[in-house]
């Protein structure tokens, strides 16, 4: 509370002689008007300072970066959309060219293919004909063999014969010849 | 303030810090005397435009610090209105920033060493506080005319309770400027008369190193203060407004 202390020395009634608080000084009615007469200044210039300027600027740019980053995001969305179209339209591009490739690849191999069986007719019938051929030289070569050993054999025979002490007809023993070796 | 602490035995004078003195000269303390008081309101107004104004020129859309701190407690205040008010209540947005910034900038510049503490005192606060009381008051029966008085008549209670609810209420109604105002003074005075004392106490060597490790435990403390009050004092008044804009229980 206010206290009245004899004050001589002091100029206030809460402070004491040797400088030090009387009570508490937040109770000090003598120094009520100058507190509320400063605050009230304080709170209006504060109130004008806020409500004039700072206030609102600031309202300002936080709407302004509102709008900024709206628009961003609808850049962003609209870029998104072009990198998914051109993305399509690579893979279009690339299944493209994969069934180009496909196709080049499949008549190259038919190419290929026609080629192969042309070069084997030809080699099959060159075979076969060398074939032919060697049967027949075969063939001649059999019966020259044939002729040959009938006619080893009928002088073979005559010899025997005629070393057995027989006479030898060769007209029989060139006839009993061939009829064995053709039986 | 308190130089003459070592004086002899231990002297302790917690309470000078809040003597208010005149500036320039010495003569008695009037209304319009240039006084301590005077300087550290001044210097929150300044800390508050350094910060609300000259933090945010650039405007730029990618915040600086300063600017983002100055957007920061714009946008704290102003969802704590919308949320706690309502929507309608916007309007109202810069009378209670006022009081939030400069409450925040008393109690931060009041940590200080040698500083003076505006916040502590009760002349102060309770301007604050009377001044929130009366404006509500008088919003209430401008908005709402006299159904402003169903706040006091708790239609959800039974008929026999409700004459005295009313009364419980209405105490409690002309209570709150007082509550308001010393919950703010009363918490800065007395973080502030703490760090005094052990400050006194830090002038015995036996116990200095104890003391000083006191005083920075308060000051870490008191850094929190000075933000949970600022905080409280306007998210009070916030639920004042409510009351004021909406009566309806």
């Amino acid at each position: 509370m206010a206290t009245e202390s004899n004050g001589a020395t002091s100029t206030s009634t809460c402070v004491g002689p040797d400088g030090s608080a009387i009570g508490m000084p937040q109770l000090c009615f003598e120094w009520f008007p100058n507190q509320i007469f400063w605050l009230v200044i304080t709170l209006v210039v504060i109130f004008f300072v806020l409500s004039r300027i700072a206030l609102p600027r600031i309202a300002s740019v936080l709407a302004e970066r509102q709008g900024t980053i709206t628009t961003d995001i609808a850049a962003a969305e609209d870029l998104k959309r072009k990198a998914e179209e051109a993305e399509a339209a690579y893979d279009k591009a690339l299944a493209d060219a994969r069934a180009e490739a496909q196709s080049i690849a499949q008549k190259t191999r038919d190419e290929i293919k026609a080629e192969l069986d042309k070069a084997m007719a030809k080699a099959d019938a060159e075979i076969s004909a060398k074939a032919a051929e060697s049967e027949k030289a075969i063939s001649d070569i059999r019966a020259t063999a044939m002729e040959n050993v009938e006619a080893v054999a009928k002088d073979t025979a005559e010899a025997i014969v005629s070393a057995l002490g027989g006479k030898a007809d060769a007209k029989a023993v060139a006839a009993a010849v061939s009829n064995r070796i053709k039986g | 303030m308190a130089a003459d602490k070592a004086e002899g035995g231990l002297v302790f004078h917690p309470m000078d810090q809040f003597i208010i003195k005149p500036l320039f000269g010495d003569g008695a303390i009037g209304m319009f005397t240039i006084t301590n008081i005077t300087l550290w309101l001044f210097l929150a107004v300044v800390a508050t435009v350094l910060l609300m104004v000259f933090g945010t020129s650039k405007r730029a859309i990618v915040p600086s610090r300063s600017q983002s701190i100055a957007e920061l407690a714009y946008g704290f205040i102003y969802k704590m209105v919308e949320d706690v008010t309502g929507k309608d209540a916007v309007k109202y947005f810069p009378y209670i920033f006022t009081l939030f910034i400069f409450i925040l900038m008393a109690n931060f510049l009041a940590l200080l060493p040698m500083s003076y503490s505006p916040t502590s005192m009760i002349a102060v606060t309770a301007v604050l506080g009377f001044g929130v009381f009366i404006v509500v008051t008088i919003l209430g029966f401008v908005i709402n005319g006299a159904s402003f008085l169903s706040l006091f008549w708790v239609s959800s209670a039974p008929l026999a309770l409700r004459p005295i609810l009313a009364i419980i209420e209405i105490i409690s109604y002309f209570v709150r400027p007082v509550s308001h105002s010393i919950r703010l003074a009363g918490n800065i005075m007395a973080g502030h008369a703490v760090l005094k004392v052990f400050a006194g106490f830090a002038a015995i060597t036996a116990v200095a190193p104890l003391a000083i490790f006191g005083i920075v435990a308060i000051y870490a403390l008191e850094v929190l203060v000075a933000f949970i009050q600022a905080y409280v004092f306007t998210i009070l008044t916030c639920v004042y407004l409510k009351d004021a804009l909406h009566p309806h229980h």
